[in-house]
């Protein structure tokens, strides 16, 4: 089984989102980062950059595959997660602990699930 | 095996160089080096045995079967060395008169013109060096085309998610945003989304086809068409011309431009660095774009001439002359009918191969397929915990190059094979025999195939490690 916790919201292609009051953030879920497999380089936008809702920000690359990762939100980058940029295993150790972004102006919001509903999402797919 | 670095022996050399018999130039203070480089010091016989110890752990087409998928691992004819091999073709240079090397640009020439045969364009380019480089300028003819009518609106380059996963990052670095299609549920290209995404937006399309799930797109027809009617142009990528030579042509289904990948299809070597070649096509109204030195034909012979808009050089001089040398020797070696029995076989092959092997693994899109198929083994490893990277890694025991792995990346522990057409039945009949018995091995004994392969020099690497932290250069350890 894998972890989601109940205060998050959840996009479907497997980011979640914590509301922080203005600001947004944004990082790959458990099942996301288990499918990837062991992530090696994590490449994130810069700080000031403009996300668009639905459309990918960045990409995470994994002994597999690339892959985009996508903003559940409209808004700009107010930081991104150096650390995870230094070191991408932290994503696969702690998914919720490892953000990617923060978006801060946000103006417009994908429709995000629950973590019940993602659950079951997750349970499909796999 | 010990690297070059750690067989060096001090004051141990080679005299492959011969000395210096021409003025010496001396670089200014600033472009010097402060230290002697510190170079490994061998005789010709330890290197020699180094490089042969080295060919030893690898595994060529001449080695035995190699069915990876989307990279047409074809048998390359000895002929085609040969012919490369003569010295009018070998030992010449570049900036050699033209009225010297008429019968190299009668190969550029002739090789053009089969080749636009074969795809149905009006005109080709053979300066780029491979296929990512042959879609870059493609893309680039269709930039060029646009901005040249002044039209700056066409920004968008539409690419579905079952294309080769270098046109995404072709059309970016033309400087185009990509706009991402799904395929339907047959594995083709989705017409509705599709019809969603165009405008007056759209520069182009890329398409390839068949696509990476070895489909040929029933809709070809309707899906230039959608593109055609908004105004943009059509894009083909020739990579897997392997499954279609001589049969249709891209320039019959609508397309403006195509690249080829002559070290796929027209069997030169590739692999290990080849060196590849990725001729560009297009309709008459695009050569005026084409990049570098075309080569044409009057009563005196062949001459070189600029195109009128050219883009200008996408690679110095005329691409990788020789790689165009073997394209046409196995051109001609097969003839027109030749060419057709090819892409034939390679279409049989594949669906012999899949046929027989679908009784034991679920096939992706489980329908006729083109030169290739895939393989999806989501089943697997959820039963038995058996991945598509075990299955791939088992295989290496039997002498057999693994499928392509995890792609396309719409299909989960995804495996695709290309059996291509130079392997005989019994080629294939064996490595087929090869997959079932790791497929019975996988509900028997899985924990073996985690660990394999078991007798290869290599077994598991830690891949993640690897490219974590990649060691990339040696450190003297005095």
């Amino acid at each position: 089984m894998f972890k989601n916790p109940e205060e998050l919201k959840y996009a479907k292609t497997h980011e979640w989102l914590k509301e922080e009051g203005d600001v947004c953030v944004v990082g790959l879920t458990d099942y996301a980062q288990d499918s990837l497999g062991d992530i090696v380089f994590v490449n994130l936008p810069a700080v000031d950059d403009e996300v668009k809702a639905g459309e990918s920000f960045g990409d995470v690359e994994s002994v597999k595959a690339v892959s985009d990762v996508f903003s559940p939100v409209t808004g700009k980058v107010v930081e991104i997660n150096e650390e995870v940029v230094d070191n991408p295993a932290l994503v696969n150790e702690d998914p919720y602990g490892a953000w990617l972004i923060k978006v801060a102006e946000v103006s417009e919001k994908d429709e995000l699930i629950g973590s019940e509903e993602y659950a079951a999402l997750c349970e499909e797919e796999h | 095996m010990k690297l070059l670095f750690e067989e060096s022996s001090q004051g141990r050399h080679l005299d492959l160089i011969p000395d210096c018999d021409t003025p010496e130039y001396r670089l200014s203070d600033d472009a010097l080096r402060k230290r002697q480089a510190r170079l490994p010091e061998l005789s010709e016989v330890d290197l020699s045995r180094h490089y042969t110890q080295l060919a030893k752990q690898t595994h060529g087409v001449n080695d035995g079967f190699y069915p990876l998928g989307s990279c047409t691992m074809k048998y390359n004819p000895r002929i085609d060395e040969e012919m490369a091999g003569l010295e009018g073709f070998a030992d010449i240079h570049p900036l050699q008169g033209q009225d010297s090397v008429q019968g190299s640009l009668e190969v550029i020439y002739r090789t053009k013109e089969l080749l636009c045969e074969i795809t149905g364009m009006d005109d080709m380019t053979l300066q780029p060096a491979a296929g990512a480089h042959g879609e870059y300028t493609g893309l680039l003819l269709i930039r060029k085309y646009h901005l040249d009518r002044g039209d700056t609106e066409r920004v968008n380059i539409i690419v579905p998610d079952s294309a080769h996963g270098t046109n995404p990052a072709s059309a970016t670095m033309a400087g185009f945003k990509v706009i991402n299609v799904p395929s339907n549920a047959e594995g083709g290209v989705d017409l509705d989304e599709l019809r969603k995404v165009v405008g007056k937006d759209t520069a182009g399309l890329m398409l390839t086809n068949p696509n990476t799930l070895g489909l040929f797109d029933p809709n070809i027809l309707e899906i230039t068409k959608i593109i055609h009617e908004v105004g943009g142009l059509c894009y083909y990528d020739g990579a897997n011309l392997n499954a279609i030579m001589g049969r249709v042509r891209p320039g019959d289904m609508g397309f403006d431009c195509i690249h080829l990948n002559l070290h796929k299809t027209f069997a030169t070597p590739h692999g290990g660095g080849g060196p590849g070649s990725g001729p560009v096509g297009c309709k008459e109204f695009l050569r005026d774009y084409l990049p570098g030195k075309m080569t044409g034909k009057n009563e005196n012979g062949y001459y070189l001439y600029t195109p009128a808009k050219t883009m200008g050089q996408v690679r110095s001089f005329y691409g990788n002359f020789l790689v165009v040398v073997k394209a046409l020797t196995y051109i001609l070696t097969l003839g027109k009918e030749g060419v057709k029995e090819a892409s034939g076989k390679a279409v049989l092959n594949a669906n012999y191969m899949k046929e027989r092997l679908r009784k034991y693994y679920d096939v992706a899109y489980d329908t006729t397929c083109m030169h290739e198929f895939v393989l999806c083994l989501e089943r697997l490893k959820k039963e038995k915990g058996v991945s598509a990277m075990d299955v791939a890694k088992a295989s290496l025991d039997y002498g057999i190059h693994p499928p392509t792995m995890y792609f396309p990346l719409i299909v989960h522990e995804a495996l695709m094979f290309e059996p291509t057409e130079t392997e005989s039945k019994e080629v294939i009949d064996e490595a087929v025999d090869v997959y079932v018995e790791i497929y019975e091995k996988a509900q028997s004994d899985p924990e073996y195939l985690h660990s394999a392969p078991h007798h290869c020099p290599i077994t598991r690497p830690n891949e993640t490690e690897a490219a974590r932290n990649p060691i990339l250069k040696y450190e003297w350890q005095d």
